[in-house]
């Protein structure tokens, strides 16, 4: 573990800070989903477990994280996208 | 060029597309886009993981891999919306548990092949295991609760708080113990069945009302959890990710907490509503008036102003399409209809508007309080339908009950007041309502859709 990771965290955490807190109520629901489907890059530390024949155990709790893992990014992106696809302006405006 | 540079690449286009994506939610018209860019960004970062040479055998990883779309394609596709807090409370379980098990394959790993692990990685991966078994039992009792498999109401039991924070020293010591002696595997497995246990006792006693919290909560934990997994590997995808999902649940809990009044550390240890502490007012001699389904139809259809405050009665009800029908109706007779979206109406952040979204109600007629709460003197009708605590005068003007400084929609304020109950029960917090007994408020009992239904049906005769 090098120290510019924690860069990395620190800085990355600003952003997501700064990005987050002008996220308007009205999508608080697909955010939650969206940060649910983007956790599933945890699959980037799933997948070498489950792929690199170290041993017995780590295949099979890595096959079951890449499951899990998946499951969240198909599911996730999907049903934020559905929840998107909702969101509608009114279509003729009267002023 | 080597394939860990092409993975690597691949990790900085996946953090930079997320960050896009997440930014793209802060428009409703651009939302869909940003969140495509994001879907390719993991793509892009699972083929990068693919060709790296580390990865030698594909075939266990093309099991997880149908297996996790298989269970994920339901999980897009079928749930219905109302079902949306308890299936996103749900995935944080998949999502701590697959950073629990990579953090113990890797410990495991390491020990086994004899390696030394040092200190910056060991705390990484105590952190990770600690933050995501606590994650994948606490998101798991929330999802029972949710779903009602588990009962709503806090299970309180002796002690409780003296017992959970005992768990939670311990758990730290053995924390402290295994970072300085990564040898000793018996602490860091004691450790992780000690956070599964805290998760189940951190959860139980918290009450259904309080879920939105906890489901912010849960985000923020495992997003924690994937930040410190992207620490133990040494992977920045997974740091940024991983910060960005904590920083999210963060800023939703703060939301939440905010708008009930409270502060996270009593939702977490207050196990609200366990018990009518405070005495509040009662009912006694106050009458509330009764309205016709014809009477209120009769306001309605004459209202050139009218707000709907929808609550979690109306998403029990499923009556989302009726009130779309009848403010259609209005709109038809020149009135205009608003919407006014408390925070905590649902089960979890921003969940009435995706129900309201979902009955092709447009999303401009849906306002934030803040933006409403002055509108409410000019508005003919409020109609309250489903809702209870987060209209309740008290919390503006009486100090001795319990919601008192919960931020609250001013529906008491519009010209008439026309409430959809089902009988006179009190909501979450037990409390009396004054809004139900005030004079320019009048209520129509019955289930929440078939009085609706009623009122369509009057005004279309009408």
């Amino acid at each position: 573990m090098a120290f510019a990771d924690v860069y990395v965290f620190v800085l990355a955490a600003f952003v997501g800070y700064q990005i987050i807190t002008r996220v308007p109520a009205l999508l608080h629901t697909p955010l939650m989903a969206a940060t649910n489907a983007i956790s599933g890059i945890s699959l980037v530390g799933s997948l070498v477990a489950a792929g690199s024949d170290r041993n017995t155990l780590s295949t099979v709790l890595g096959v079951i994280a890449v499951t899990c893992a998946m499951a969240n990014v198909v599911g996730g992106f999907l049903i934020t996208d559905r929840m998107l696809s909702m969101f509608r302006r009114a279509e003729k405006k009267q002023n | 060029m080597s394939r860990e540079v092409v993975s690597q690449i691949s990790y900085l286009a996946a953090s930079v597309l997320f960050i896009f994506g997440l930014r793209g939610l802060t428009k409703p018209d651009k939302a869909r886009r940003g969140m495509l860019l994001a879907a390719v960004g993991m793509l892009v970062a699972i083929i990068g993981t693919l060709v790296k040479t580390e990865v030698v055998s594909y075939g266990w990883i093309l099991v997880g891999l149908v297996l996790g779309s298989l269970i994920g394609y339901p999980l897009g596709m079928w749930v219905p919306m109302t079902a949306m807090p308890q299936r996103i409370a749900f995935s944080h379980m998949f999502g701590a548990l697959a950073a629990t098990l990579v953090g113990v394959s890797e410990y495991f790993t390491d020990l086994s092949n004899g390696e030394t692990i040092g200190i910056p990685k060991m705390s990484a991966l105590a952190f990770e295991v600690l933050f995501g078994a606590l994650t994948v039992t606490g998101s798991f009792v929330a999802f029972g609760k949710l779903a009602e498999f588990l009962p709503g109401r806090p299970i309180t039991y002796k002690n409780q708080n003296a017992i959970n924070l005992g768990l939670a020293a311990v758990a730290a010591g053995l924390f402290a113990y295994v970072v300085f002696n990564p040898e000793a595997s018996w602490a860091f497995y004691l450790m992780l069945a000690l956070a599964t246990l805290i998760g189940l006792f951190l959860v139980l006693p918290i009450g259904g009302a309080d879920m939105p919290v906890v489901i912010s909560l849960m985000n923020s934990y495992a997003g924690l959890a994937a930040s410190a997994t992207g620490f133990a590997i040494g992977n920045e995808v997974l740091i940024i990710a991983g910060a960005l999902d904590g920083a999210s649940g963060f800023i939703l809990s703060i939301v939440m907490s905010r708008a009930m009044n409270r502060s996270f550390t009593n939702v977490l240890f207050g196990a609200f509503g366990s018990a009518p502490t405070a005495s509040t007012r009662t009912s006694e001699g106050l009458v509330a008036a009764p309205i016709s389904a014809e009477d209120a139809a009769l306001q309605l259809a004459h209202a050139r102003s009218v707000i709907v405050v929808p609550g979690y009665g109306m998403a029990v009800a499923q009556a989302q399409h009726q009130i779309r029908e009848l403010a259609e109706l209005i709109e038809k007779n020149g009135g205009e209809v608003r919407y006014a979206i408390h925070p905590v109406a649902g089960r979890m952040p921003g969940h009435m508007n995706v129900l309201l979204a979902e009955a092709n109600v447009p999303y401009d007629r849906l306002y934030e309080m803040d933006e409403i709460n002055d509108r409410f003197e000019e508005a003919d009708v409020a109609l309250v339908i489903g809702a209870n605590d987060v209209v309740n005068p008290a919390a503006r003007t009486d100090p001795g009950s319990p919601i008192y400084g919960m931020p609250i929609l001013n529906a008491d304020k519009a010209k008439r007041v026309i409430v959809l109950k089902r009988s006179m029960a009190t909501g979450f917090a037990g409390i009396e309502n004054d809004l139900f007994y005030a004079e320019n408020s009048s209520l129509l009992f019955g289930d929440a859709k078939d009085s609706l239904q009623k009122l369509i049906g009057e005004i279309k005769t009408a």
